[in-house]
């Protein structure tokens, strides 16, 4: 079975594979506005000061490209930028090269790398370059005399009415619940690691569940909230900037009870230009490449030396510091992913919340 | 010259008259051989002729679904990773308590394996059966490549506690082999208990195979509505001038050719609480501004978008049959004093069927495996069982649930298949 995966992926992958020549590297990312901003603040600049041409190639997830290609044996990808829980498990399962973080370029005052990345930015055999973060955001025309700030407020239906948009999935809603019940950030996981934090994450989401409009696809709770079938909901805070930025929506974000994701590149084992991907992935994760896709994107560079050079959006007006989810302001209650927790009980949480959802 | 393959040059032949009984071509061979040669060539030219879309079935479908469904029932994570304590698994019968030999196996198999690089895939298979038990692979692994020491029993229960588990043990053993049916039994609801008996799982556990049921339901439910709704417009095609019903079949048309997606978001903006028709009705004062209607993100928003995007799928081939009906039955019928009912009924109605039949498969299996319409709709009482496969395909990345999911909801497909030919006919399906 392998060898007919093999032959066909080997039949698809020959015409990519023949391009890759020397003086190139092949860096698969996600599309959009998030490529373009990778494009502008990495990719430019790179292929200006080494002479290396950069091909971009855009996947809905690299990770998909990159497992087919890693079990085909036939890399065509140099550079891969993927979700931290699939760095970890690529990892696990060998496809990765290590990359030993003294290798990568310190921060302008002298910082070791190692010292400089943001917690759990770097990894055995990923480097992290943006955090983004699921956050609550409401419309403010609906609470003008009251805002509501905290995480509780988001499941306290009596003082702030209306409907609200959730995630469909137990990753982005049990630890809001748990957080909007008081627990603190840190306990999060030792909480839903047992039975009776489980029955009391979805004990809370009971207090809302008639409330709950139910999104899946990152565009519906923007749409939602613009729509006004619902007063709040949580999404993924750059979608949200977009919105209130670009569009101009009286959208207001909750940074309290944000959730953290980071997006990681790695490199695969046997990639056709090794020397090339490394190069690229020190350069495009350098203090001054990371804060410049800053001026594309409200997404939070992975280094703290990074923070302090985050200028203007590219509209030149708007100030992009109070929208990182990055900022130490947002990150007193922030819960940051843990993809070693959710490669152990994502099925069964998953299993348990439809299973809950199903329920009257 | 008559030739020997030409059977019409057979026949002339024998009808000039052989006299001893066995018919002969001109050259003296026997007819019946001359014939089937000449009907294998044709045969083979045929054959010839569909072989590259025979090719192409089994490249592209045949072989891709048989590997993905193998997936359910074959998953060598394990037992391919970690050889020596499969050979004892396989060596020492269900119940037997792990000893040193065991014991030994694991930790040079977890050495290898972590050496390798392959502990996560190890971990993974496990994590399916013991959900939490990743970690304690990669975690051990981690450990394990920093060296391990007899007696390795003690080392283990050392870097951590769970390695004693008996439920671990358990699962170790019914992954020991390739070959599982534990991905049915999950899709199932069920579950192996320590001793391998099958037992279903806890109550809040449960979703598969009330997600079974309802997908069924569902489907059922529209298929029926997308009769109800797709009948009388066919018929108006299929009896109106042919100018007229031009113009109709655009409208029936034109929205079987929109993507499904400006479909089933043009239903967002109408149902929604804050759209259109809540709008409407709010401004007609039906209904209060506070008492707005929920017709979306439940199941009535998935039975409503499926049945519209649906519908087509009903009335095009009702329509190509109704069209082949002789109008003059009906007539006949009415003249010899039927009422109109009566002559729908006995004489109009039962020569539709064909078209009907083939119209409500058509709307069920698709139905069926609906996807993109219930997971943007259906809110949480409007999802179906292809949004879990979905999941586990994207999500989870658990490929070999899916396919037992999906294994599951075809050879039910099949059965009901089965079924209607067994009741009403295949034979009498008509596509148009």
């Amino acid at each position: 079975m392998k060898k007919t995966l093999i032959l066909t992926t080997a039949i698809a992958g020959l015409a990519s594979a023949a391009v890759a020549a020397e003086g190139e590297v092949n860096v698969v990312s996600w599309g959009g506005a998030y490529e373009r901003s990778q494009v502008e603040a990495y990719n430019a600049p790179f292929t200006e000061q080494t002479g290396i041409k950069v091909n971009m190639i855009a996947a809905d997830n690299p990770a998909t490209p990159l497992k087919a290609q890693v079990e085909a044996r036939n890399i065509s990808g140099d550079v891969f930028d993927v979700e931290v829980s699939d760095a970890i498990r690529l990892c696990d399962e060998g496809a990765l090269v290590e990359i030993d973080p003294a290798v990568l370029p310190a921060a302008p005052d002298g910082t070791p790398a190692e010292e400089d990345f943001l917690d759990g930015a770097l990894l055995d055999c990923a480097v992290a370059n943006i955090f983004w973060g699921t956050v609550i955001a409401f419309d403010e025309t609906k609470f003008a005399d009251n805002p509501p700030s905290t995480a509780a407020d988001f499941f306290d239906l009596e003082a702030f009415p209306g409907k609200r948009g959730l995630p469909k999935n137990p990753k982005r809603t049990l630890y809001l619940a748990l957080i909007a019940d008081g627990v603190p950030a840190d306990e999060i996981y030792d909480k839903l690691g047992s039975d009776e934090g489980v029955d009391q994450a979805f004990a809370k989401l009971d207090t809302i569940k008639d409330e709950v409009v139910w999104w899946e696809a990152g565009a519906q709770p923007v749409q939602l909230l613009a729509d006004g079938e619902v007063t709040m909901a949580t999404g993924y805070n750059g979608r949200f900037f977009d919105a209130m930025v670009a569009e101009g929506k009286p959208f207001k974000i909750i940074w309290d009870g944000q959730y953290m994701d980071l997006d990681m590149f790695v490199i695969p084992k046997d990639s056709p230009n090794p020397e090339a991907a490394m190069e690229y992935l020190k350069f495009a994760t350098d203090t001054q490449r990371l804060a410049d896709q800053a001026k594309y994107i409200a997404y939070g560079p992975a280094r703290k030396s990074s923070a302090a050079l985050v200028g203007m959006y590219q509209d030149g007006e708007t100030e992009m510091a109070p929208h990182m989810p990055t900022n130490p302001d947002h990150m007193t209650s922030a819960v940051m992913d843990d993809p070693e927790f959710w490669a152990d009980h994502d099925a069964e949480l998953t299993e348990r919340f439809n299973s809950w959802l199903a329920g009257s | 010259m008559a030739n020997a393959l030409d059977p019409h040059a057979a026949i002339v032949t024998t009808a000039s008259g052989e006299t001893d009984g066995t018919l002969t071509t001109a050259d003296g061979k026997p007819l019946s051989r001359a014939l089937a040669r000449s009907q294998r060539r044709a045969k083979r030219r045929a054959f010839l002729l569909v072989l590259p879309l025979l090719a192409f079935i089994l490249i592209t479908f045949v072989v891709p679904i048989g590997q993905m469904l193998q997936r359910s029932f074959y998953n060598d994570g394990f037992s391919a990773n970690m050889p020596q304590i499969s050979q004892w698994f396989a060596e020492n019968p269900r119940g037997t308590d792990p000893d040193e030999a065991a014991w030994t196996a694991l930790a040079n198999d977890l050495q290898v394996s972590a050496e390798a690089r392959t502990i996560g895939v190890v971990g993974t298979r496990i994590n399916y059966d013991v959900p939490g038990t990743r970690s304690l692979f990669t975690s051990t692994g981690r450990k394990v490549r920093r060296g391990i020491e007899p007696p390795y029993d003690q080392a283990l229960l050392e870097m951590d506690e769970d390695w004693g588990s008996s439920t671990l043990w358990a699962a170790m053993r019914d992954a020991s082999t390739p070959y599982t049916g534990n991905f049915y039994l999950a899709s199932l609801d069920r579950t192996r208990a320590d001793d391998g008996s099958i037992q279903q799982v806890e109550e809040r556990q449960r979703v598969y195979v009330m997600l079974f049921m309802r997908t069924f339901w569902l489907s059922l439910l529209i298929t029926g509505l997308t009769f109800l709704l797709g009948f009388p417009v066919a018929h108006l095609l299929a009896t109106l001038p042919m100018r007229k019903s031009n113009l109709l079949m655009i409208l029936v048309l034109l929205p079987f050719w929109t993507s499904l997606l400006v479909r089933t978001t043009s239903w967002m903006v109408l149902l929604q609480q804050q759209g259109v028709i809540n709008d409407i009705l709010v401004w007609l004062g039906v209904i209060g501004g506070s008492g707005r209607l929920q017709m979306i993100y439940n199941q009535t928003g998935t039975i409503i978008a499926m049945t519209h995007i649906l519908l087509p799928f009903m009335i095009l081939p009702l329509y190509s049959v109704m069209r082949t009906i002789n109008p003059s039955y009906v007539r006949a019928a009415r003249s010899l004093g039927a009422t109109s009912w009566t002559a729908f009924r006995r004489i109009y109605f039962p020569q539709t069927l064909p078209g009907l039949g083939a119209g409500a498969l058509l709307v069920f299996i698709l139905a069926v495996g609906y996807y993109i319409t219930p997971a943007l709709v259906g809110g949480s009482s409007g999802q179906l069982i292809s949004n879990m496969i979905a999941m586990h395909m994207t999500d989870t990345l658990n490929w070999s649930m899916a396919a037992a999911l999906a294994a599951l909801l075809l050879a039910s497909v099949l059965i009901l298949y089965w079924l209607y030919d067994r009741m009403v006919g295949i034979d009498n399906l008509k596509l148009g």
